[in-house]
């Protein structure tokens, strides 16, 4: 047995050692990860998804910013109460242009795939100033400070640009006037034809309810008002998307 | 000089605040005398940077335990948030960061360069590489930190600081697997020992994770955002693929190292079965890079994924088993040392812990369970049954057993100080563990309760309001061990002053058998 | 390569792989004859000579 005289060789090289170890840890994540990458049906296939416009992506980098994550999931279970208190259970598809990802680990606070549409933008703004005057029993910081801080939206473009080099579908056209659509999404009155041509279904508003400036509240409340609001699930088809 | 090219506020903070760090250094490196040049050394080894690394460990543990009891202060009572800068989603990847990365970490690095080196009975690879890898790794530590702080994050759980932060640890790793290896390859000793073995994988894996998970297009060079590279489902994925192999070569396999080391030295007898623990280690390294879709159950991750997280997850009950068995039969024939020797007393608890977390976690992952506990605080508790119990307890001992023999000391300041620490530290973890255990499936069950009527029972803000008395009492549980770790950095810091403390000695140890 | 075909493979060959490899591994490390080799390796941390004050 001539292969156990050699007992000891990975024991005492410890470069056989370092690659032995590598290609076993590699094993486990080229085998979980990377099919993920060439299944066709790892993302469903769905009417409505688009690109963040350049307001609502502003407002979810203070999302991020802020640690909203920490506290609040944007994953919904296909559970009876999960269904029931906050929508449809959450689709592959609906987070398709998420870099990164936002689907959360702990509830803290409610899931938040859905909130879009479901308040006022007056009751997001005094829900995020002052938490505990609309909800007592509410664990959550004050956001006041958003509504005086002015959103900086200097390199908006830039944004836009990174996000196209790693897959969002952003035209030259929408990166070009991403700073004019973030000011005409956050002024109701002004001539929005094409910006809703760019990014269907846009909400308009003046958010924050101060029509001085665009602040970072206007663009946290952008977001918040679109999440979960895209797909539509007249066309979807639960079968053909069995996963 | 990045500051004035910098496109956004906080980049040009953060590189200001890079700028005072570099120059603070540079000007505290000028102004130390020279310390004659290892004169405390007759070993032969490199211990400069263990000597400071055992004095960070400390430091950065009891820092990272009173921003952890901020925070499950700020649940409490959300008055505590100062925003924007103290507020809670800024506050929490401090605290996770601090334990995890600042303690944690710099417990590693330092005992990994303490037990290579005498396993090996070679010197430091690389002169004054180690150096480099132990400020470099403080550098990354302190401008993560602050990142948190002025809200720099890519949101990525345990893996938050952005990309210029991410290349610098990179850079720092690679010469920490460099010096690592080298160590091992000009060894005098012909085998290489086990524990060496679990920190070379935890070094690799963990350079593979960070640079595959930290993969992104930064807006701009002189900005502080990037957006990473994968999206939605895929991202989730490769998050967790790094989060729960986080858990598993950072908070497991590295301070594994660490048990196979220091337990067998502190208890004076080798382990108990060394097959054993090859076979721990290829299966355990094999074993844990598959749980990761453990997190993402019954989310839109495909079913075929979280089916091989959910079989992975539970096979690996077995080999953490079997390491927590070799860990604890290495006592064999001395179990009195139990009673009087509280520092093996605090190791044994830290094994005791791994196996107690090692059989939650499978539990947990199974799908059924799952469904309850996540989402709720049941996770939190079993995360700190096993941060607190296993991680902190084992470098406690470390730490302890390191001290004097680094400072030549004939003994700590005070063996009943670590009996203290040891009690204060144990019932810190239960009273955390079991409030936290309660919370989350009274949590769990409040969300998914319905009436006869086919009604929700409870809304949401109400399962926030029952929470409150159990945030108070973890936050109790986790001053306690706060105070506990205190009392260890009175203890040390006395030990290294070269004082001993007049005390009743701990019970004499009873005839010692001999080894099997 | 799609879903199945790699399900099939997983099922049949690649699981009779690795158990293949965890079973040598197992007989490599119990064979006889190893126990020494172990036993040895076992003291390494042991026998370091320099030990300083040696406190509990």
């Amino acid at each position: 047995m001539s292969f156990l005289a050699k007992h000891d060789i990975i024991e005492r090289n410890a470069s056989l050692l370092l690659m032995g170890s590598l290609v076993v840890v590699c094993i486990g994540g080229l085998v979980e990860v990377t099919p993920l990458f060439f299944f066709q049906n790892t993302i469903e296939k769905v009417e409505g998804m688009r690109p963040y416009t350049p307001l609502e992506l502003a407002g979810r980098d203070i999302y991020i910013r802020e640690g909203c994550y920490v506290c609040h999931s944007q994953m919904i279970r296909p559970f009876r109460d999960e269904v029931e208190r906050y929508g449809n259970y959450s689709l592959a598809a609906e987070s398709m242009y998420d870099h990164p990802f936002q689907w959360g680990s702990k509830r803290t606070g409610p899931d938040l795939a859905r909130v879009g549409g479901r308040y006022s933008n007056e009751w997001q703004v005094q829900h995020l100033t002052d938490p505990r005057s609309v909800v007592p029993e509410s664990i959550m910081p004050s956001y006041a400070f958003l509504a005086k801080a002015t959103l900086d939206y200097r390199t908006i473009d830039g944004k836009l640009q990174a996000n196209a080099h790693v897959g969002a579908p952003y035209s030259q056209e929408m990166i070009d006037n991403a700073a004019a659509d973030l000011v005409a999404q956050a002024t109701p009155d002004s001539d929005n034809a094409a910006v809703t041509e760019r990014y269907p279904k846009a909400v308009f508003g003046n958010f924050d309810g101060a029509a001085s400036r665009i602040t970072e509240m206007d663009a946290l409340v952008a977001y918040l008002q679109m999440l979960g609001t895209l797909v539509d699930f007249d066309s979807y088809d639960t079968q053909a998307n069995f996963r | 000089m990045f500051s004035g090219l910098a496109v956004d506020d906080a980049f040009r903070i953060h590189m200001g605040i890079l700028t005072f760090i570099l120059g603070l250094g540079a000007i505290i490196a000028i102004r130390l005398p020279q310390p004659a040049a290892d004169a405390e050394d007759t070993t032969g080894y490199m211990d400069g940077p263990v000597r400071i690394g055992s004095i960070l460990t400390v430091f950065w543990g009891v820092i990272g335990f009173t921003v952890g009891l901020v925070a499950a202060l700020q649940l409490a009572f959300p008055e505590l948030n100062f925003g924007p800068w103290f507020n809670f989603g800024r506050i929490r990847p401090l605290h996770t960061s601090a334990v995890i990365f600042a303690f944690g970490g710099t417990a590693l690095i330092t005992t990994s360069f303490y037990a290579v080196q005498r396993t090996t009975r070679a010197r430091l690879f690389g002169g004054d590489l180690a150096w480099f890898v132990f400020w470099g790794y403080q550098l990354f530590i302190a401008m993560a930190a602050t990142g948190y702080l002025l809200g720099i994050t890519q949101s990525r759980e345990y893996a938050e600081p952005e990309w210029y932060v991410d290349i610098w640890l990179t850079i720092v790793w690679v010469a920490y697997l460099i010096l690592f290896l080298g160590t091992l390859l000009k060894r005098k000793e012909p085998h290489i020992y086990v524990a060496n073995w679990f920190y070379l994988a935890f070094i690799v894996t963990v350079a593979l994770l960070h640079v595959v998970n930290n993969l992104a297009v930064p807006m701009s060079f002189f900005g502080s955002r990037s957006y990473s590279l994968f999206s939605g489902v895929q991202d989730a994925m490769t998050q967790w693929w790094y989060g729960h192999n986080a858990v598993g070569f950072f908070l497991t396999a590295g301070f594994l190292g660490m048990m196979y080391y220091f337990l067998p030295k502190q208890a004076e007898r080798p382990v108990y079965s060394y097959r054993l623990s090859i076979i721990h280690f290829w299966a355990l390294i094999f074993l844990y890079i598959w749980a990761g879709p453990h997190h993402l159950y019954y989310t839109a991750l495909p079913d075929w994924a979280q089916t091989l997280g959910m079989v992975f997850s539970i096979m690996l009950w077995m080999p953490s088993w079997g390491g927590m068995i070799n860990g604890l039969m290495t006592l064999r024939g001395a179990w009195d040392k139990m009673r009087t020797d509280p520092i093996i007393r605090m190791m044994v608890l830290a094994v005791a812990f791994y196996g107690m977390s090692t059989f939650e976690g499978p539990v947990m992952s199974i799908k059924s369970v799952n469904a309850l506990s996540h989402y709720t605080d049941w996770t939190i508790g079993h995360v700190h049954s096993g941060a607190l119990g296993w991680v902190g307890m084992i470098s406690f001992g470390a730490v302890y057993f390191m001290v004097p023999r680094l400072w030549k000391r004939e003994r700590l300041y005070s063996l009943r100080m670590v009996n203290w620490h040891f009690w204060l530290a144990t019932l810190g973890i239960v009273v955390y563990a079991a409030v936290m255990w309660v919370s989350g499936i009274m949590q769990g069950l409040m969300w998914r309760e319905y009436d006869s009527q086919g009604f929700l029972v409870y809304s949401f803000a109400e399962s926030v309001a029952a929470l409150h008395p159990y945030y108070v009492m973890r936050a109790a549980g986790g001053l306690l061990y706060l105070a506990g770790s205190v009392v260890m950095a009175v203890n040390i810091g006395m030990t290294i002053a070269g004082r001993t403390r007049t005390e009743k000695p701990m019970p004499a140890p009873a005839q010692l058998q001999p080894a099997q | 390569m799609d879903y199945d075909n790699l399900r099939h493979f997983a099922d049949s060959w690649g699981l009779l792989y690795l158990f293949i490899i965890f079973l040598g591994v197992v007989i490599f490390l119990f064979r006889p004859g190893a126990k020494q080799q172990a036993v040895e390796a076992a003291m390494i941390p042991l026998r370091d000579s320099d030990e300083g004050a040696d406190s509990k």
